[in-house]
């Protein structure tokens, strides 16, 4: 359970894998998931990185978006209202090139009605490439998060998605806390390389045992923190896997992109017994 | 007629194969998909075995018909090249395999509101989507000349059909072996001045396409691209097509390929950014 965003269901669509959620809704009412997780939104808009940008790899998708997106004011003109008129509970992920940017636009998102909670995005695998923060190393992480949860409005749930580094992420999760993160997102994209050379996130599949691993170690270091678990998520079975390892939540992206049902079936899936 | 309503995700079956110069014909049945197509939507499909697939992008391809089959309802038809492994594989189905279907997806072309004549140009497999265009646009009573072009006679697609479908047709091919010898720009700007057309539609190659928007645009014509661009998700989820555009307002944006495509207006296209990066 995350404090102050209750979820119907455990079932989230991850960050950038969900369109402007018109695409998604398509397929399912977005109020079928527990959440729509939005793709990282920065202060001013973003074209976006040159292609390739989504490139496949053996059971995985390496991507190296760049981050295309609306910027602050073009999401809470036109994406935020018509996500919120469907029903979608509405998670912002936000990504900065400061750490002040990431606490503006923070600071601006919690005077917006109807967003459910933050999700800080300090995962960024081309962050260098992309001119954003580079948040690699815990402590610049816990700066990020304590720079944004000092101005955050009461009640305003604030998730941080984590680099998915096995050897530190229990590190990270436990600056991040003490810093004022309600919940932390781990799994997430590995870092990678596309065929040019180009830094960018694996995920997938081939990232599933991985994000496992992470999130095991998370709940069991720190088991009063909220873990949302990311990575590889495709079906039911591998959603019990993260919930069985002390999740509470699970964020399915790359599934998505290869089946628009996927996420929506998961959720049914998980109402049904275990056969 | 009612609107388009969205794509649907659902299991295919193939009905029948058959290859045809170089490319395989797959008739699939796919529930609703064929139902809610329009001339320049396209279909994404799975590749690889469903459980344990390890390609996770999906291959987009062009609905070249959509036929009526006893006891089925309406069919796909769809046109595959053989070029990788997806394609391969695809074109390696027989009849009764299932196959996962997404579609349609994408916006198609818009049809004019008077009976005009119109020029449909079209290139190896990407002249598909141009038979079910031609005809929507014959029932509007347009004029419908058309200009099918390839690197050979073997990734020509339908000549003969083409022919029963329009009131006059050109055939180029790279190489000479059916048709003029060329290629789409060096004789789509005669073309255009003998059919007279008001709207030209095409697709096929980043290079093609420019040529045919830039004949257009000098001619006084509108024109429609279908543009193909690698897609990962082929549904507007990743952002991973982009496009270089002009929009309404003369702004220069990034747009999806898939989503906010695949077919555009070839005056709104920065076809030279395009043709940089495919070169
Ligand atoms: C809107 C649209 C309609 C299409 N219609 C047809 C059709 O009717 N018949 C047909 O034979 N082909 C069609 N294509 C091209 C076809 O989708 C690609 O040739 C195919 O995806 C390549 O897959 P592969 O595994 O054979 O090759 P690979 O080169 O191994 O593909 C690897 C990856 O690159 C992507 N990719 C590579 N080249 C292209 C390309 N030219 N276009 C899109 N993605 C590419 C693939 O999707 C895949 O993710 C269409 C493409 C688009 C975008
Ligand atoms: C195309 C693509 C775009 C993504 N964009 C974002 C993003 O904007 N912000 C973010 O925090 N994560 C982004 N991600 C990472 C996903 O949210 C997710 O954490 C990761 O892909 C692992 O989960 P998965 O294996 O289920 O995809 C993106 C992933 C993909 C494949
Ligand atoms: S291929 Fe994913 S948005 Fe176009």
């Amino acid at each position: 359970m995350i404090p102050g965003l209750p979820l119907p269901s455990p079932v989230l669509v991850a960050a950038g894998c969900g369109g402007t959620g018109r695409e998604l809704a398509a397929y399912a009412p977005l109020s079928t998931y527990g959440a729509f997780v939005t793709r990282s939104i920065a202060l001013d808009p973003r074209p976006g990185g040159p292609p390739p940008r989504v490139v496949e790899s053996p059971s995985g998708l390496l991507h190296a978006t760049g981050l295309p997106g609306p910027g602050l004011e073009g999401f809470l003109a036109s994406e935020l209202p018509w996500l919120l008129q469907q029903g979608a509970r509405v998670v912002v992920s936000v990504v900065g090139a400061t750490i002040q940017e990431y606490a503006e636009v923070c600071r601006r998102l919690g005077r917006a009605p109807g967003v459910a909670a933050l999700e800080l995005n300090l995962a960024l695998p081309d962050a260098v490439a992309a001119g954003l923060l580079d948040a690699r190393e815990p402590f610049v992480a816990a700066g990020v998060v304590a720079a944004v949860a000092r101005d955050l409005p009461r009640g305003l749930p604030l998730l941080v998605k984590l680099r998915p580094d096995v050897l530190r992420v229990v590190e990270a999760a436990r600056t991040v806390a003490e810093a004022g993160a309600d919940a932390v997102v781990v799994g997430g994209a590995q870092p990678a390389a596309l065929p040019d050379g180009r830094p960018a996130g694996l995920s997938g599949p081939a990232v599933r045992p991985l994000a496992l691993r992470c999130v095991a170690e998370v709940t069991a270091a720190l088991p009063d923190l909220p873990v949302v678990a990311a990575g590889g998520i495709a079906d039911t079975a591998d959603a019990r896997s993260f919930l069985a390892a002390g999740a509470c939540a699970v964020q399915v992206g790359t599934a998505l992109l290869h089946d628009p049902t996927t996420a929506a079936r998961i959720a049914a899936g998980l109402t049904e017994e275990p056969s | 007629m009612t609107p388009a309503p969205g794509p649907v995700h659902v299991t295919g079956e193939v009905l029948a194969t058959k290859v045809v110069g170089a490319y395989t014909h797959l008739t699939v049945v796919a529930p609703d998909v064929a139902e809610r197509f329009r001339p320049g939507t396209f279909v994404a499909l799975s590749v690889g075995e469903t459980t344990g697939a390890t390609r996770l992008a999906r291959r987009a391809l062009w609905v070249h018909q959509v036929r009526p089959v006893g006891g089925y309802g309406p069919a796909l038809q769809l046109v595959v090249e053989p070029v990788g492994p997806g394609t391969r594989w695809l074109a390696a189905l027989t009849p009764g395999s299932r196959v996962e279907v997404t579609g349609p997806l994408g916006r198609p072309f818009a049809l004019p509101k008077e009976p005009v004549s119109c020029l449909l140009v079209g290139e190896g497999y990407a002249a598909a989507p141009l038979f079910p265009l031609a005809e929507r646009l014959r029932e509007r009573g347009c004029a419908v000349n058309l200009l099918v072009a390839a690197d050979d006679e073997a990734h020509l697609l339908s000549a003969l059909e083409a022919r029963r479908s329009a009131r006059a047709v050109t055939v180029v091919t790279r190489d000479g072996s059916v048709g003029m010898k060329g290629r789409v720009a060096d004789v789509v700007v005669g073309v255009l001045e003998r059919s007279g057309a008001e709207v030209v539609y095409a697709g096929g190659r980043v290079a093609t396409l420019h040529a045919v928007a830039a004949a257009a645009e000098d001619a006084g014509a509108w024109s429609q691209t279908a543009v193909e661009q690698p897609l990962a998700c082929a549904t507007g989820l990743c952002h991973g097509c982009p496009v270089p555009v002009v929009g309404e307002d003369g702004v220069a944006r990034t747009v999806r390929a898939c989503a906010d495509g695949p077919v555009f207006r070839g005056d709104r296209v920065r076809w030279a950014e395009l043709e940089d990066r495919s070169a």
